[in-house]
């Protein structure tokens, strides 16, 4: 069972995050860049699965030269290995852009099963499995809750209002995880050490036979048009509970027409 | 006048057309003449079609086959694609659910097109809006390939009706073997309410950390009941097992926009206020004077949740009579 887990290297979702004024893309440089959270629990379950069924586990990120932080962060995790798709052609590629090259590097590995985090806290979009599916001509099974492996047969739990739908498809299939669906280990000092020798592959987009001039900001199928921060509220009113607090919220609330 | 398709999206309980549907044919009069497209089982848009008309569509596409529910998201892009192509119209937009986004995604690839995700307006012109990183920034963006896809956030638009003559049109639906490899096998619903659905709700009270244990969500649900109120959670509610994880509001949750929400015993983390930020009024009771939630509360109580949301609870409910 050969597992390709994608990962993402986000602005941390805990910082003070804004877009670069001069090209309006996601400010990546000045930022404080982490691994996509839900991303380590697609990790997680894809080390779960190689542990019942043997094979292998890779990695595969696209993104600027230090997304490598993300990749070893998940190599250290147990991942065997990685390829990094780094191109400065890349820079500003809207979803639909990013999957093709996603596409493109999955079609040069030997997979059996592409796990991938339902969402990104960046951009939030939650469509990449769906698109890779689509131009990969493979099952989609989307926000997972809960995946198992019978022979050539992969069942999902897709996460719903109130429930889930049981999913099935045959391999090789694409599956986003939730983060319900396991607790994610923390890499061991050993597992830190040995993922500095692990073999990461660096790949352009020539090596991946993709036209530098269908991808990034100059071709994206949408674009920015502009972007401003949020005006602040303005200052609420805060009162302390002396007896009357639940009076004067719903005073509150009465005073706006909400109840 | 050009042609704008708006998938509709209906409630799996009883057929009837999710407000998320109303907002979007409203949110899309904006781009040209509207026009529903109905897609699933057999019979599925006899109980939609005078909502879609009461709502603006002049036409009411339906494409009906068991095969369009047996498989995952797929069959939906298959049969909007078909219709792009037959009708040509100046845009699609999609309420944006978990479905209707994978459906977005897939019909961009499948027409050459560019689409816009979770967006909050359409201007006549295209032009959408749309929140990000935790409702610090607003962005303006335009579809430029193709025909412009667009999925709507919920409760960003108020539904209006514009009545219009919703003509049934039969679309007729012919699979591809790609779009039937994901097969759904059952739909399990765990838990029945009668409450709201979160995304949907006018009101949502949600409850976090300071609510301690899963029966004292009971306050929460109180509370959330005299107000005709969805009930979320947290992240830290739901991580300790007090909700389960479909009612975590929040960045690895949903995303609500309602009118009023109100946030009991929730520190308000970035993870929580990604979730709920853009609500219309934002109440919040929390013991300590310093926990977040209040730099974004219009109206807050510094004090003991287990106090004020019961007492609250009753006030409403003598109100209300």
């Amino acid at each position: 069972m050969n597992i390709v887990v994608l990962v993402k290297q986000v602005p941390d979702s805990g910082t003070q995050r804004s877009l670069d004024p001069s090209d309006n893309t996601v400010a990546r440089a000045t930022a404080d860049n982490v691994i996509n959270e839900i991303d380590e629990y697609a990790i997680e379950e894809a080390l779960q699965v190689k542990q019942a069924q043997g094979g292998e586990v890779t990695i595969l990120t696209v993104g600027p030269a230090s997304a490598t932080d993300a990749i070893r962060k998940a190599l250290s995790m147990g991942a065997d290995k990685a390829v990094h798709v780094t191109d400065d052609a890349i820079h500003g590629s809207c979803a639909v852009q990013t999957s093709a090259v996603l596409a493109a590097a999955l079609q040069q590995l030997d997979y059996d099963l592409v796990l991938m985090g339902a969402t990104s806290t960046d951009g939030q979009v939650a469509v990449m499995p769906a698109l890779l599916a689509e131009r990969l001509g493979i099952p989609q099974l989307s926000g997972a809750q809960k995946l198992t492996v019978e022979g050539s047969t992969v069942k999902v739990e897709r996460q719903t209002d109130g429930g889930f739908w049981a999913l099935e498809a045959p391999l090789p299939a694409i599956v986003s995880t939730w983060d319900t669906i396991n607790e994610p280990r923390y890499p061991s000092f050993k597992g830190i050490m040995a993922a500095k020798k692990k073999p990461v592959e660096t790949k352009s987009l020539a090596d991946l036979g993709i036209d530098p001039a269908t991808v990034g900001l100059a071709t994206a199928t949408s674009a920015v048009v502009d972007f401003a921060g949020r005006p602040p509220k303005g200052e609420g009113v805060k009162v302390t509970d002396e007896g009357d607090g639940a009076q004067k919220l719903v005073g509150y609330l009465a005073e706006q027409k909400l109840v | 006048m050009a042609e704008v398709l708006v998938l509709v999206e209906l409630n799996p309980a009883d057929g009837t057309v999710r407000k998320g549907t109303l907002e979007a044919l409203t949110a899309a009069r904006a781009l040209g003449e509207v026009s529903a497209v109905v897609a699933g089982g057999p019979g599925v848009a006899a109980g939609a079609r005078d909502a879609l008309a009461e709502y603006g569509a002049s036409k009411v596409y339906v494409a009906e086959s068991p095969e369009i529910d047996e498989y995952l998201v797929a069959p939906k892009a298959e049969v909007l694609a078909q219709l792009v192509a037959q009708v040509s119209p100046a845009a699609v937009v999609i309420p944006s659910s978990p479905e209707g986004r994978e459906v977005a995604g897939r019909l961009a690839l499948k027409t050459g097109s560019g689409f816009l995700t979770d967006v909050t307006e359409i201007a006549a012109d295209g032009t959408a809006t749309q929140v990000v990183f935790a409702g610090a920034q607003i962005v303006h963006s335009k579809v430029t390939t193709g025909t412009p896809i667009y999925t709507l956030r919920g409760n960003s638009v108020a539904p209006e009706p514009a009545p219009a003559a919703g003509e049934q049109v039969p679309v007729e639906v012919t699979l591809s073997e790609q779009a039937k490899l994901t097969r759904v096998v059952d739909k399990v619903v765990e838990q029945k309410s009668n409450r709201p659905e979160l995304t949907e709700a006018a009101i949502v009270v949600s409850g976090g950390r300071g609510v301690a244990s899963a029966e004292n969500f009971s306050i929460i649900e109180g509370l959330a009941d005299s107000l005709g109120a969805a009930v979320g959670a947290s992240r830290a509610a739901v991580d300790s097992g007090f909700y389960p994880h479909s009612f975590q509001v929040g960045q690895t949750g949903k995303t609500v926009s309602p009118q009023l929400y109100i946030a009991v015993g929730i520190s308000g983390a970035i993870q929580h206020r990604a979730g709920m930020q853009t609500s219309k009024t934002i109440v919040a009771v929390n013991k300590d004077p310093e926990a977040p939630i209040f730099e974004l509360a219009d109206f807050g109580v510094v004090g003991d949740l287990f106090q004020v949301a019961p007492q609250a609870t009753e006030l409403i409910r003598a109100r209300r009579g």
